[in-house]
């Protein structure tokens, strides 16, 4: 597979000789979003334990509107997709698209406008939300004024991506930026379409469609926001720094043709699985379902890919933290686009669904493919921006850690909270009736389970701040060193 | 047919990209108009046979004619149940299984949803399902369970909202909300617009002589009284209809 192409020589910046070419306006761009999504995720996170803690002891809501679990979650959903993982994939754009194409970001303007607007959206989400300014539709809970801000910032940000790929100076697209593009493109026709609204006050609205339709058209939205935010970007951030990690070239360039462009036709049809036995039209939840299965497919290509791009590079999983950081997300990729595919089936949805199964799920993807996914290119680009080494090598080992038996907490206490509940919910005794028909017995069953819960939260919560800390000491020693290829980045 | 500049290895003393001819590099992954615009077209497929269809008769949501859109103070407890994110823990949805079928009443259909707007689905039980909530429990019940969840639901671990027994809505707000609605399509009548105020009044009033047979003592303005009759309403037409239909056909819907 050596013939065919790889990120390493796409690469704009040259390792050695005198014609390095630089985008330092650009990198002064991917610093700014780098401490946005630092800053934010440590908020997205904490917010997340603190849910964590009012589920497994109530007096924690504090008797405050503010602080209830039913205004914070949206506040904690919002935060970590948009605020965390959204800053995060700019940083890794405005780092790889210009390094990939040989061309500066198309308008330095427009990238100014692009992050501060991303800020000044995210506070006031961070303000309407704990207020009870809400959409109630599911990582759509924006109220309309702010959808139009979201709207509009979004367009200033692909005028400025298709700007600097229609300037661009390699005329082939490398891989990353075909996922990049899904992006920019589908978020766009999901945020419109899902958020059309009439106005009833300057704080409220009412969508255009109702009942089944309008639940629908916002797991549409929903199952694609993680298709098209979640995992398409972060699957081109994984196809430019991955290779780039490891100094190798993607294992197969076909195999990423194939299971682009499947992944992008199949994962739009999968949002009705959301809805299975419910009042959606039994054709469109077979419809969801079937492409669900579909799914696993293309999405296993691109692990596949990244897994055996690793090839001949795992010995440096014992060194470097940022191939562990990978290793262990395009795994949690790989797991949690089978269990997905598995809860779409009607027999298991019908135990899995409602329950923490379902929290679980997320969280795998969550922490442990977009978060990890993070964290290694957080670890890649900083030393390179900042031109120094990084602070602290076993530091970031220690976060590895912190992190990864964080998930597993997390994920196990999920799945056995899930099953328990779903289990309970449907126990029937020799009589026929509801062996638990006090709901609460269910409930009162689980806190075991939200403990641990709470304690893979906070050790990854943890983590994040050894991280913090790490990348902050990094920053003090900014300009101190030429940057060499990985793991010399890796100074200490 | 356009194939790759020869000078392309000229930038930066990076590596050239391998010799490669194959037809896809030809067609499409030189050119990003084209690909964007498949892209477009790719993603684009999904949604729209899956969300068209829901506006034809046949393979659309099916409907009930039985089922009528909320009152004016419905509308302002299902606002308040919006903004306190009630659908982040409970569910509006019983699926059609046994087991959720003797918990909370017969199954869900989707005519009962037709004048949700937003949904209200939920995705997430932490507490119980409450589409069939309606009529299940006193005024009173809903009173005190809002104000410490634990008097009614020993060991519960819902937060209390006993803010909603001291704030008001105001008529003005709920107006905005019901003109909204009805642009959109619910069949309010002119007339009921006009009068949100004294159909608010009736049926708030109703409720605070209620809540007094029970010893509660409270105003018709407070959001408690709207978020009771909101979660009162709650299925009761669907089950309604439902009961009725099973009665007048021979098999059971």
């Amino acid at each position: 597979m050596s013939t065919l192409t790889s990120a390493s020589n796409h690469s704009g910046q040259a390792e050695s000789g005198a014609n390095v070419m630089t985008f330092d306006a650009d990198d002064a761009m991917v610093k700014k979003f780098i401490l946005a999504s630092l800053t934010f995720g440590l908020v997205g996170m904490l917010v997340g334990v603190i849910l964590a803690l009012q589920l497994a002891f109530w007096p924690a809501n504090l008797d405050l509107p503010w602080t209830t679990f039913g205004r914070l979650r949206p506040l904690h959903t919002n935060a970590v997709i948009f605020a965390f993982t959204g800053n995060f994939i700019f940083a890794a754009i405005y780092y790889s698209l210009p390094r990939l194409t040989k061309t500066p970001m198309w308008n330095q303007t427009l990238s100014q406008i692009h992050f501060w607007g991303w800020q000044a959206i995210i506070v006031s989400a961070a303000i309407t939300l704990p207020l009870g300014f809400t959409q109630t539709h599911e990582y759509a809970e924006l109220i309309w004024p702010i959808d139009i801000a979201i709207a509009l910032v979004w367009v200033v940000f692909a005028i400025n991506f298709f700007g600097t790929i229609a300037t661009r100076k390699v005329k082939h697209m490398y891989v990353a930026i075909w996922f990049y593009m899904s992006m920019v493109i589908t978020i766009t026709v999901l945020h419109i379409f899902n958020n059309l609204a009439l106005p009833a006050t300057l704080t409220r609205s009412y969508p255009i469609y109702s009942g089944m339709t309008d639940a629908l058209v916002q797991w549409w939205y929903g199952h694609n926001a993680v298709g098209f935010l979640l995992t398409t970007p972060i699957l081109g951030i994984m196809y430019y720094f991955l290779p780039k990690s490891v100094n190798r070239p993607v294992y197969s360039y076909r195999l990423s043709i194939i299971h682009f462009w499947a992944l992008v036709f199949i994962y739009i049809w999968a949002g009705p699985h959301h809805l299975l036995y419910s009042g959606l039209p039994d054709w469109a939840q077979t419809v969801g379902s079937i492409f669900s299965i579909m799914l696993i497919a293309p999405s296993w290509g691109g692990m596949l890919n990244g897994l055996l791009t690793l090839r001949g590079a795992w010995d440096r999983l014992r060194t470097d933290p940022i191939v562990k950081f990978w290793a262990v997300a395009v795994s949690f990729y790989g797991m949690s686009t089978f269990e997905g595919p598995m809860m779409s089936l009607r027999s298991v949805n019908s135990l899995s669904h409602y329950t923490d199964w379902t929290i679980g799920h997320v969280h795998g993807g969550a922490l442990g493919w977009v978060g990890m996914a993070a964290f290694a290119c957080f670890y890649y680009i900083v030393p390179r921006v900042w031109k120094t080494t990084l602070h602290s090598l076993s530091l970031a080992t220690a976060h590895f850690w912190l992190a990864t038996v964080g998930i597993v907490l997390y994920i196990v206490a999920m799945w056995a909270s899930g099953i328990t509940q779903g289990l309970m919910w449907r126990a029937v005794d020799e009589g026929g009736q509801l062996q638990y028909a006090n709901f609460m017995d269910t409930v009162l069953q689980l806190m075991p389970f939200y403990w641990i819960r709470l304690v893979g939260g906070l050790m990854y919560l943890s983590g994040l701040l050894v991280m913090l800390y790490n990348i902050g000491r990094t920053i003090q020693t900014s300009g101190s060193a030429v940057v060499a290829a990985p793991p010399a980045a890796f100074a200490k | 047919m356009s194939t790759e500049p020869k000078d392309k290895a000229k930038f930066d003393g990076a590596p050239a990209t391998p010799p490669n001819d194959s037809w896809h590099r030809r067609l499409m992954e030189g050119r990003a108009g084209l690909f964007a615009l498949m892209t477009t077209v790719g993603v684009s497929i999904g949604g729209i046979v899956e969300i068209i269809p829901m506006y034809s008769i046949a393979a659309g949501p099916e409907q009930m004619a039985e089922v009528t859109p909320y009152s004016p103070l419905e509308v302002a407890g299902r606002d308040i149940y919006s903004r306190e994110g009630c659908v982040q823990c409970h569910s509006q949805m019983v699926r059609p299984f046994r087991a959720e079928t003797m918990r909370y009443g017969t199954w869900s259909r989707a005519g009962e949803y037709t004048f949700d707007r937003p949904f209200l689905l939920g995705s997430r039980r932490i507490g119980p399902d409450l589409h069939r909530i309606g009529g299940k429990y006193p005024n009173a019940w809903h009173y005190e369970h809002m104000r410490d969840p634990r008097s009614t639901s020993a060991g519960s671990i819902m937060p209390p909202y006993s803010w909603l027994h001291k704030d008001t809505y105001t008529v003005a707000d709920v107006t905005a909300s019901v003109v909204a609605l009805q642009t959109l399509g619910v069949p309010y009548t002119d007339e009921e617009v006009a009068n949100v105020g004294a159909s608010i009044k009736a049926q708030a009033d109703a409720i605070v002589a209620d809540l007094a047979t029970a010893g509660i003592h409270t105003e018709p303005d407070k959001e408690i009284i709207a978020l009771t009759a909101y979660l009162q309403r709650l299925g009761r037409d669907g089950s309604a209809a439902v009961k009725a239909r099973e009665a007048a056909a021979p098999t059971p819907l």
